[in-house]
């Protein structure tokens, strides 16, 4: 019976929906690396486009995928615009360590403290590394799940046919 | 079952006579399943009668969330059939056990069924979901969020909590309540909002009630705690601390004793570009908090105390990882990030990163209340103990250095030294044996050989006297972004003191992922061991055969 139920829920859902593919992200209320309360809808960059990306201190190949961008960091913003947010997921047994690891490796983007993993689950996250990529609209044009070595300049080819350069 | 008739009718309605939203509903959700077939294997003494039967272990999940404006709604199924090896058999079962609306507005948020909430670091409240170790202790109740000015938060929550599969019945386990309040001065105080120094303040009260059925003792049916804190930022500074008081609240995970609780969690750090320290130091006393007082599982928990010890990622230096111990420990943590420059003679030309970190955590002390009750007898005020003392009882430290070096553009190496203090008796339980005293050196070096293909290989060693003595592992994994992932892995226990268990673990994993999606399958042999993740660990049992995991999210 609750299967029943369940089909016919997903059903009245889809038959609601146009655009699933062109969704933005839902409003969150998280919270600053200083540790202030930040709504997820602030993370807006002029029209240009956002990499938000989900990572934790305990996950090595997060630390990778971000290393990877810090490195080209300046060199997309000049071609591009393009803005990134890191997600900790940390929680409160680690989040005092973030900030450190923060400034100790000299990231150069945006990081923000998900310590409850409202946000992570409100986007339905499974796993980290997730790296989303939004749109001058704030739409989530794709998402990825892992790291591997070199998989920065797959995104950042996504990047740059968003904003037309080559 | 009228929850999901409700929730049926509130889609529709919104569907039908919300026509100018549709175009801006949304849907996201995902999936996953984890799935293991596990095959006898003589060498780890798995037999045809241990497996009995249950030759396939699946997890299960899947998540879906539906937003409307200001509406949104949401649900997950689950199904653990049979679950898979090292998860509590209580968890068997299928059903829905995540069901929640809520209506959010700047000023205003409702929520009601299942929801995670944590207030300041959870020493009083948290509650959440961690699939990995089959924990879950969400509220199934209400909350509301008021925003009344900016810098103002004000949560309400009541609810009973999710105890497996078992339906929540009167007088069974407990109803909790809790209010929280923050308020973020430089944005409430006129004339702070452009200071230097930012300081943030918070209260929560946190009540449950269970009924006393106790044919003995007394007991108390509302058991409430309070808690403060406060986060005072000044230029480089960051200062943080909570601290949360508990009357007392005799129950199976303090032997019954009718003694208050306290914690306190307190982090310094400094930080600048290229540059981090932190220190943090945390005392916990007779501090379990359930919604049921008769259990002492990893269930039911009301507050979370944190462990702030590092969480290692790689193998051998997370065989012996640490939990928290919340009858009482007292602790220190130490950490400490350097990128030495590009351009200097250590830092070479691309900069070299070097992260120290160090954590002791002790037991506390305690004194028997009078001369005629043992330290912690049931039924008695416990024990009291001197708040600024620590016992010279170690449960675990742990000192590990990590350099982060890229050498060119083709080589990038780490290598990290770990020496570690494991007071196994007490963390795992296995009174009487001697606490592990480890070497672990490691190193991971990865080679890139096209911008987009790369191998990686990592060499471990982890050198002990006890428990099974040395471990030796190997991994190497080749690489091609952003899809595929091949990877062979050993780990050799050949230090063990039965020669008959001086085991390989081997594992031979691949993966393909595509967006959002991820699938991956492992075949090879699991080593007994601890997997923690977020402060919970799980028991998991040496298992042979193959893992499959696909996980999706759209």
């Amino acid at each position: 019976m609750k299967q029943l139920f369940f089909v016919l829920l997903l059903f009245v859902m889809a038959t609601t929906l146009h655009a699933q593919e062109n969704t933005s992200i839902p409003n969150v209320t998280i919270k600053t690396l200083e540790g202030q309360s930040f709504n997820t809808s602030e993370i807006t960059n002029d029209g240009k486009p956002v990499i938000l990306s989900f990572w934790a201190l305990w996950c090595k190949p997060c630390q990778k995928e971000l290393d990877a961008f810090n490195e080209h960091y300046e060199e997309w913003q000049e071609e591009t615009g393009v803005k990134i947010y890191a997600v900790s997921i940390d929680d409160s047994r680690s989040t005092a360590r973030v900030m450190p690891l923060v400034n100790g490796k000299g990231w150069e983007f945006d990081v923000l403290l998900d310590p409850n993993s409202d946000l992570k689950r409100a986007m339905n996250v499974n796993m980290i590394p997730h790296t989303f990529l939004l749109d001058g609209n704030g739409k989530i044009v794709a998402q990825h799940t892992s790291y591997f070595e070199g998989a920065e300049f797959e995104l950042y080819k996504e990047v740059k046919k968003l904003v037309g350069v080559n | 079952m009228r929850k999901l008739f409700l929730f049926l009718l509130l889609i529709c309605s919104s569907s039908l006579f919300a026509q100018d939203f549709i175009n801006s509903a949304q849907i996201n959700g995902s999936f996953q399943v984890d799935g293991q077939f596990y095959r006898p294997d003589d060498a780890l003494g798995i037999t045809d009668s241990l497996i009995a039967g249950r030759k396939i272990g699946l997890n299960g999940y899947g998540n879906i969330t539906y937003t409307l404006g200001k509406f949104s709604a949401g649900m997950r199924y689950e199904a653990f059939l049979t679950p898979i090896a090292g998860f509590d058999p209580q968890q068997e079962g299928n059903g829905f056990p995540y069901l929640w609306a809520a209506y959010n507005t700047e000023k205003i948020g409702v929520t009601v069924g299942n929801f995670y909430e944590q207030f300041g670091n959870g020493l009083l409240l948290r509650t959440y979901e961690e699939w990995t170790l089959g924990y879950d202790n969400s509220l199934n109740g209400m909350r509301v969020v008021l925003r009344p000015t900016k810098g103002v938060t004000i949560k309400g929550v009541y609810g009973s909590q999710r105890y497996y599969w078992q339906k929540f019945e009167r007088n069974s386990r407990g109803i909790v309540r809790g209010v929280d309040a923050e308020f973020d001065l430089n944005e409430t105080v006129k004339g702070w909002e452009s200071s230097r120094v930012r300081l943030i303040l918070g209260a929560s009260g946190v009540s449950k009630y269970q009924r006393d059925a106790d044919p003995i003792y007394n007991l108390p049916e509302n058991v409430s705690g309070f808690a403060g804190r406060a986060n005072l930022m000044a230029g480089k500074f960051n200062f943080m601390t909570e601290y949360a008081y508990k009357i007392n609240d005799p129950s199976a995970a303090n032997n019954f004793i009718y003694k208050e609780g306290q914690s306190l969690l307190t982090s310094l750090s400094y930080s600048q570009k290229g540059f981090g320290a932190v220190l943090q130091l945390k005392r916990v006393d007779n501090m379990s908090f359930k919604s049921d007082r008769g259990i002492s599982g990893n269930a039911l928990d009301i507050n979370f105390i944190p462990p702030i010890n590092r969480t290692h990622s790689y193998s051998l230096t997370a065989r012996y990882p640490y939990a928290s111990q919340p009858n009482g420990e007292m602790g220190l943590q130490f950490q400490l990030n350097y990128k030495i420059p590009k351009g200097t003679a250590l830092g070479g030309k691309y900069g070299t990163g070097i992260a120290l970190n160090f954590s002791q955590v002790n037991d506390i002390v305690r004194k028997a209340v009078n001369d005629t009750t043992a330290i912690g007898q049931e039924g008695t005020l416990g024990y009291t103990s001197d708040f600024f003392a620590a016992s010279d009882h170690v449960f675990f430290r742990d000192f590990n250095v990590q350099i982060d070096k890229k050498i060119n553009s083709k080589w990038k190496a780490v290598v990290q030294y770990m020496n570690l203090y494991y007071d196994i008796a007490t963390l795992e339980g296995h009174p009487g044996e001697e606490a592990v005293k480890a070497h672990i050196a490691l190193t991971d070096i990865t080679w890139k050989i096209t911008s987009l293909k790369s191998l990686r290989m990592e060499l471990q060693g982890l050198w002990t006297e006890q428990d099974e003595g040395n471990w030796a592992a190997v991994m190497a994994e080749y690489t091609i972004a952003p899809k595929w992932f091949f990877a062979l892995a050993d780990q050799y226990n050949y230090g063990h003191p039965d020669k008959d268990m001086q085991n390989h673990y081997y594992t031979f994993s691949t993966g393909y992922i595509h967006d959002a999606t991820r699938i991956a399958l492992t075949y090879g042999r699991q080593s007994e061991g601890v997997v923690c993740v977020g402060g919970v660990c799980r028991q998991v049992p040496a298992s042979s055969g193959l893992t499959v995991t696909i996980t999706t999210s759209f």
